[in-house]
């Protein structure tokens, strides 16, 4: 990047932080198990930006896709054409995600409590809910043999709640005994490490805890505090997460999602 | 040369889809017959137990035409756009109606592998900490034989019929799919009875010359439908694209009873067969859905005497 490409930016939507925020997290990172939306656009920014030999896992059966345009669905032939392998889903979900290949898993959730146990199946009662939501697709497996997972949502007393209605997703499940019940059981992943929302972003304590580490710009705690049923832990240094850089929003503006879809 | 299998839709699915019996439309996102979903929903099939990973449209229209009884599934929603309406309407609230038995994405393929492998159980390593084995008592933890790791299991699914949509097949019903393969094979090679249907019916020589890209053997299959754009609005790799207008235009009709129950008089009991409704839906639109051009290199098998 030159001088003038790192100029930050001053124009952005809550969206836009959110993906950008999330694709700097994938820094380093090399194999993505990728969720349509948000996520989408988050990995395919960073495989431009910060991991670009990062490669693209989509649970309809692709390994290293290559999307030529945004994808409409889990699914879009787009991320056939071009791509380095297309497997069954049996080979997908079986050798690349429980054989260990997959270093991060990107979630969503309708629901998610302090230790990033997740809800996507419904609100309210089982048998009877108010809300009937998608339910796990791969999101369960996910959790459990992702080396990693990250969280991409939307914050609100709504979504960030005490108890969830159900447990579609694994987190950190009993807090701090969380490890040690992953490695007992056998579970190749390490569970959630990041939240990020429209308000900043959370990486995961010791003891298993959600801990909020920045704040996006212009978002104060008090409204973090304000869009959450707990008190949150607070990293000792928070610090402001640094604004989309020009490029960045050029990548996403332009290039990934320039109908505005998910972005605006 | 096996004898020809090709059957129209009206005959196979009177044939094979009887009142009572677990029906897998197969594809995902990919190749989701919705031709054989309308066929059935003609025929006023009932009492369907539908078995999708996920139930999308075409279950959602099911649904709403009432010919199912329940669903086994692992995702429920209208992909890329939001939830099923229909649905929604009969499992929320005190009045929900339809059975529900819902699983994983991995837990429905290993449903299936499983079902095809002639097996009691398939082991995965899924659900530890979740609701799902509350919610749905037929997954179960079991011990390894060989130590004393934990693992769940699901049950083999053995559908009754299972109907796949695919690029091409030849008249015994040899078929060739790429793009997107889902769980297509495990599914066909799970059921008592495979319904392939496909854009283009070609020569067995076709199929020989690239043998590799066989994914089910006419040797289970029970009948051969040719529907050209048979999977709209869903989309066939290669054929035809998605017709997204149609999956948002779904959220609003599917929200509505009556607008549904238009929907369905018009486009679904009002036509003859898939002919009438590609004609309702006119060349210009069928056309705009074809993608460009992306040939695959050739291999060369070599001639061996």
């Amino acid at each position: 990047m030159n001088a003038l490409e790192r100029v930050a930016a001053t124009d952005f939507s809550a969206s836009e932080m959110m993906i950008v925020a999330a694709a700097r997290e994938l820094a380093g990172r090399r194999v993505c198990f990728v969720g349509v939306g948000l996520p989408n656009i988050a990995v395919n920014l960073a495989k431009l930006t910060v991991a670009t030999d990062l490669e693209l896992v989509y649970e309809a059966g692709v390994f290293g896709a290559r999307p030529a345009r945004l994808p409409l669905s889990i699914g879009d032939p787009t991320i056939v054409t071009r791509a380095t392998a297309v497997t069954s889903m049996f080979e997908l979900f079986g050798f690349y995600l429980q054989g260990g290949l997959i270093d991060v898993g990107f979630l969503g959730a309708a629901q998610i409590d302090r230790f990033g146990n997740i809800n996507s199946t419904v609100i309210g009662d089982y048998a009877h809910p108010t809300t009937r939501l998608p339910g796990s697709g791969g999101a369960c497996e996910i959790a459990i043999n992702a080396r990693e997972v990250f969280v991409i949502m939307r914050q609100s007393r709504r979504s960030f709640v005490e108890h969830i209605d159900f447990r579609t997703s694994p987190g950190n499940p009993a807090g701090a005994n969380g490890a040690r019940i992953r490695q007992e059981q056998g579970w190749l992943g390490a569970g959630p490490s990041v939240v990020i929302t429209d308000l900043g972003v959370y990486h995961f304590g010791g003891e298993g805890v959600m801990r909020l580490d920045s704040l996006h710009p212009g978002v104060t705690l008090e409204d973090v505090q304000g869009e959450m049923a707990w008190q949150p832990a607070v990293a000792e240094r928070l610090v402001e997460t640094a604004p989309p850089t020009a490029e960045e929003l050029r990548l996403v503006r332009d290039v990934l999602d320039p109908d505005g879809i998910y972005t605006r | 040369m096996s004898e020809s299998k090709v059957a129209s839709m009206a005959e196979a699915i009177a044939a094979s889809v009887h009142d009572g019996d677990t029906v897998a439309i197969e594809g995902f996102t990919h190749l989701i017959s919705f031709a054989a979903g309308h066929e059935i929903i003609r025929q006023r099939k009932r009492d369907l137990t539908l078995a999708r990973l996920t139930p999308d449209l075409i279950y959602d229209q099911m649904v709403g035409a009432g010919v199912a009884r329940k669903l086994v599934f692992s995702w429920l929603g209208n992909p890329g756009v939001g939830g099923l309406h229909a649905v929604r309407r009969v499992t929320e609230g005190a009045s929900a109606s339809l059975e529900l038995e819902e699983y994983s994405h991995f837990g429905m393929v290993g449903r299936y592998t499983a079902g095809a492998m002639n097996l009691p159980f398939f082991p995965l390593r899924s659900y530890f900490e979740t609701d799902l084995p509350i919610a749905n008592p037929l997954i179960r933890p079991i011990r390894s034989p060989y130590g004393d790791e934990l693992v769940y299991a699901v049950p083999p699914l053995k559908p009754d019929v299972v109907i796949i949509h695919a690029q091409r097949a030849d008249e015994g019903g040899n078929t060739q799919i790429w793009g997107l393969l889902g769980c297509q094979k495990e599914a066909a090679f799970a059921a008592k009875r495979v319904i392939v249907v496909v854009e283009e019916l070609v020569g067995e020589e076709v199929i020989r010359a690239d043998p590799n890209r066989t994914v089910i053997p006419g040797l289970i299959v029970e009948a051969v439908v040719v529907e050209p754009f048979g999977a709209h609005p869903s989309y066939a790799q290669g054929h035809y694209d998605r017709d997204n207008r149609f999956y948002l235009e779904w959220d609003a009709i599917s929200r509505d009873a009556r607008a549904l129950e238009r929907w369905l008089e018009e486009w679904v009991y009002g036509v003859t067969g898939r002919a009438g409704y590609r004609a309702k839906l006119g060349e210009e639109r069928l056309a705009s859905l074809r993608p460009g051009s992306a040939p695959s290199g050739s291999v060369d098998y070599g001639d061996y005497r």
